[in-house]
């Protein structure tokens, strides 16, 4: 299979290595992965803040540029909620390769039908479901499907987890304060399963609770789930 | 109804910095979604329910104008006398009316969110008539001057010690214990006196059924039992969106409503009447129509369903936000989801700005609501509108600008190798510590990553470079 990847700007910006490791997963597996030069933001943030009209753009230069792939595959679910739910939506934007975008673990389990991916990881890690995952891409339990079959990962469950990290995009900023109170429950829940590792889906949501977990101080670590499925 | 200008983030931060509110709130609001989720999962067919509740409001709120006539005509039909009243002032006034009629100075009241959206009490205050709240936790909050921070459980920041100590200053001053029971009969003993002797109740209602003109309460204590069936006179009072066409649509809410709300299979009082029955009940019926606002919400196809609410309070428990922050700090009548994208609509978007904001978009809210209220959508429609109506002109700077580099990627690349450029001095062991503002927001509880040392399309791309 011919396979888009969409980075995303926090990816791409801050997260590199999440990229690399959808792409490295991707090729593994055999199919052909391209990285379009020109791919830039899903426009997520202007949507999500009060600033539809600036998106529009966005989302035709990604219908533009991926148009013609037979799937698009990213490390995160909430950009991949924007295109598939706020592009028809919000912007009128009706294109096949909506269906066809996919985060990667829906895309491995639902659309491929793979759950073991070859990985070792030998770590203590627990799993956040992200908001976006859950409710938007309906991911539903595709990640620990991938997660429990990682060569000797302990995976540990976490308290409240559906509970949102608190992110939110601009809320993070407008709304600091009530942002950080819900980071701070995130973190004791993480922090009290002994993980040494909090995994998710987005890198959005992954920089909030690495950056709540690493001003604590503590030894646990933000890693995005593409960067365990690829480890060996 | 107004808000307090200062606007959510502020008003939120006060309340965080309340660790008992924050400690009562969250293990409130934990139980009752624990309660909530079972309820829930035993029934087979909620989803349909869910269907059939978003279906029914839809097909009101299509035909309200003819429904509203519908029930005028069979409400008068059955002997109530029916008011309409374009705003609150207009509402308050009628009640006024009637109240001064029978030359009352006391009402007793059920818990209503009309109401309070209306400001009924106060205004009824001005003219010498106390109108006294009879629902357990309205009477906490009304002997003690406070306001509802809940829409089901408006005492849900208050706990039993502080209620004790309420009631010794005030109805029960022989009471010593917190044990709830106790707390609840000296309300009980001091209610009961006053039901018995009350000319004029006061009501709002969870339903009218166009078709018969019949009302609905849905209650947990009897108090609203008592009013709507004690007093000779009664005034209810409703919001024009509460119709249902027909008497079995009450069948598909009846499920929808208790195990949302309180997270029982069903609730404990529901009372039905229809105008006025010789020598059983109220002998005088007054009903009252209120628009506040409603009609303009109806206007915009998107924020309309807003309008779909039957105030189970579901979308506040299970709120990251609100369950944070409390009620308060949405500074209305209608806190948490709901609040934040029905209260804009009603007053107008200029006088409620930061509400569409108070929300982290976890869509929490639209899995729970039991009529499918798609919040975070109306959520998203009201930020745009919030965007046009207050100008913040750095902000929409600083939009615009991201804008316009993402719409090239090689502008993209270009400022993530000046922002490699400008992090340096920022960064310590792999991290960032500290922003200059607005970004310290960020930065005051969070490290954050740096940019990384090189893109992953940079090296990576295929295609053309430029475009
Ligand atoms: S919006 Fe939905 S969940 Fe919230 S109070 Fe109204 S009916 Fe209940």
């Amino acid at each position: 299979m011919k396979i888009g990847l969409f980075a995303t700007c926090v990816a791409d910006t801050m997260f590199p290595e999440a990229a690399t490791a959808t792409a490295t997963i991707l090729r593994r597996l055999g199919h052909q992965v391209v990285v379009p030069r020109e791919q830039t933001c899903c426009g997520q943030m202007h949507m999500n803040s009060g600033y539809r009209r600036s998106a529009a753009p966005l989302a035709e230069r990604f219908v533009a540029t991926y148009g013609a792939f037979d799937a698009v595959v990213s490390p995160s679910s909430s950009c991949v909620g924007a295109i598939r739910q706020l592009y028809p939506e919000l912007l009128g934007i009706d294109h096949p390769v909506l269906e066809r975008t996919m985060e990667l673990s829906e895309f491995l389990v639902h659309r491929l039908g793979v759950e073991d991916v070859g990985a070792t990881y030998p770590h203590r890690v627990t799993y956040h479901p992200t908001c976006h995952s859950l409710r938007v891409t309906r991911i539903g339990d595709a990640p620990l499907r991938l997660l429990r079959n990682v060569r000797r990962l302990e995976l540990v469950e976490l308290p409240d987890a559906q509970e949102c990290c608190g992110f939110g995009g601009t809320f993070s900023i407008k709304n600091s304060e009530t942002s950080s109170a819900m980071l701070a429950d995130k973190c004791d829940a993480i922090e009290s399963t002994g993980a040494g590792i909090c995994t998710a889906v987005d890198g959005s949501c992954l920089l909030q609770i690495g950056g709540g977990l690493s001003r604590r101080g503590g030894d646990t670590r933000a890693v995005h789930l593409a960067e365990i499925l690829a480890s060996r | 109804m107004t808000v307090p200008a200062e606007g959510f983030p502020a008003a939120a931060s006060r309340e965080l910095r309340n660790r008992q509110l924050r400690r009562n709130l969250g293990q409130a609001t934990s139980t009752i979604r624990a309660k909530r989720a079972n309820v829930v999962a035993e029934v087979p067919d909620w989803e349909q329910l869910r269907a059939a509740g978003s279906a029914i409001k839809a097909d009101v709120m299509a035909n309200l104008d003819s429904y509203l006539l519908q029930f005028e005509q069979a409400l008068t039909a059955a002997g109530a006398t029916v008011h309409w009243a374009r705003d609150g002032a207009e509402a308050c006034a009628i009640v006024a009316q009637v109240a001064r009629a029978h030359g009352v100075s006391e009402v007793v009241k059920v818990k209503s969110l009309t109401t309070d959206e209306i400001a009924l009490n106060e205004s009824l205050g001005r003219e010498g008539i106390h109108a006294l709240e009879t629902d357990f936790a309205e009477l906490i909050l009304q002997l003690d001057g406070d306001w509802s921070s809940h829409i089901l459980v408006p005492a849900i920041h208050r706990n039993r010690t502080e209620i004790r100590n309420l009631f010794r200053r005030t109805i029960a001053p022989e009471i010593d214990s917190d044990d709830p029971a106790v707390l609840a009969e000296a309300a009980r003993r001091y209610l009961r006196e006053r039901f018995l002797s009350a000319e004029v109740g006061v009501s709002g209602a969870n339903f009218g059924v166009a078709e018969t003109g019949t009302l609905c309460v849905v209650e947990s204590e009897g108090n609203g039992r008592m009013c709507t069936t004690l007093p000779p006179v009664l005034v209810s009072i409703l919001g024009i969106e509460k119709l249902v066409p027909s008497f079995t649509d009450l069948e598909v809410f009846l499920q929808l409503l208790p195990r949302s709300s309180t997270g029982e299979r069903m609730n404990p009082y529901t009372s039905l009447w229809t105008g006025v029955s010789d020598g059983d009940g109220p002998q005088e019926l007054h009903v009252v129509l209120l628009d506040n606002g409603r009609t303009r919400v109806l206007r915009d196809e998107v924020g309309r369903q807003a309008l779909h609410c039957i105030r189970c309070s579901a979308c506040l428990n299970v709120c990251p936000v609100y369950s944070r922050t409390g009620g308060h700090a949405y500074g209305s009548v209608y806190p948490g989801p709901i609040g934040a994208i029905l209260t804009p609509q009603l007053i107008g978007i200029e006088n409620a700005p930061t509400l569409p904001f108070a929300s982290s978009l976890c869509g929490a809210c639209y899995d729970a609501c039991p009529v499918k209220i798609d919040i975070p959508r109306v959520l998203l429609h009201l930020r745009e509108q919030a965007v046009e109506a207050v100008d913040k002109p750095a902000e929409r700077l600083a939009m615009g600008a991201a804008a316009w580099v993402f719409r090239r990627s090689d502008r993209m690349r270009l400022v993530q190798r000046l922002m490699r450029v400008l992090q340096r001095p920022l960064v310590r062991d792999g991290r960032i510590r500290r922003l200059p503002r607005p970004l310290s927001a960020w930065t005051r509880t969070r490290d954050l990553r740096p940019v990384a040392e090189s893109s992953f399309v940079e090296r990576n791309g295929s295609g053309a470079a430029r475009r």
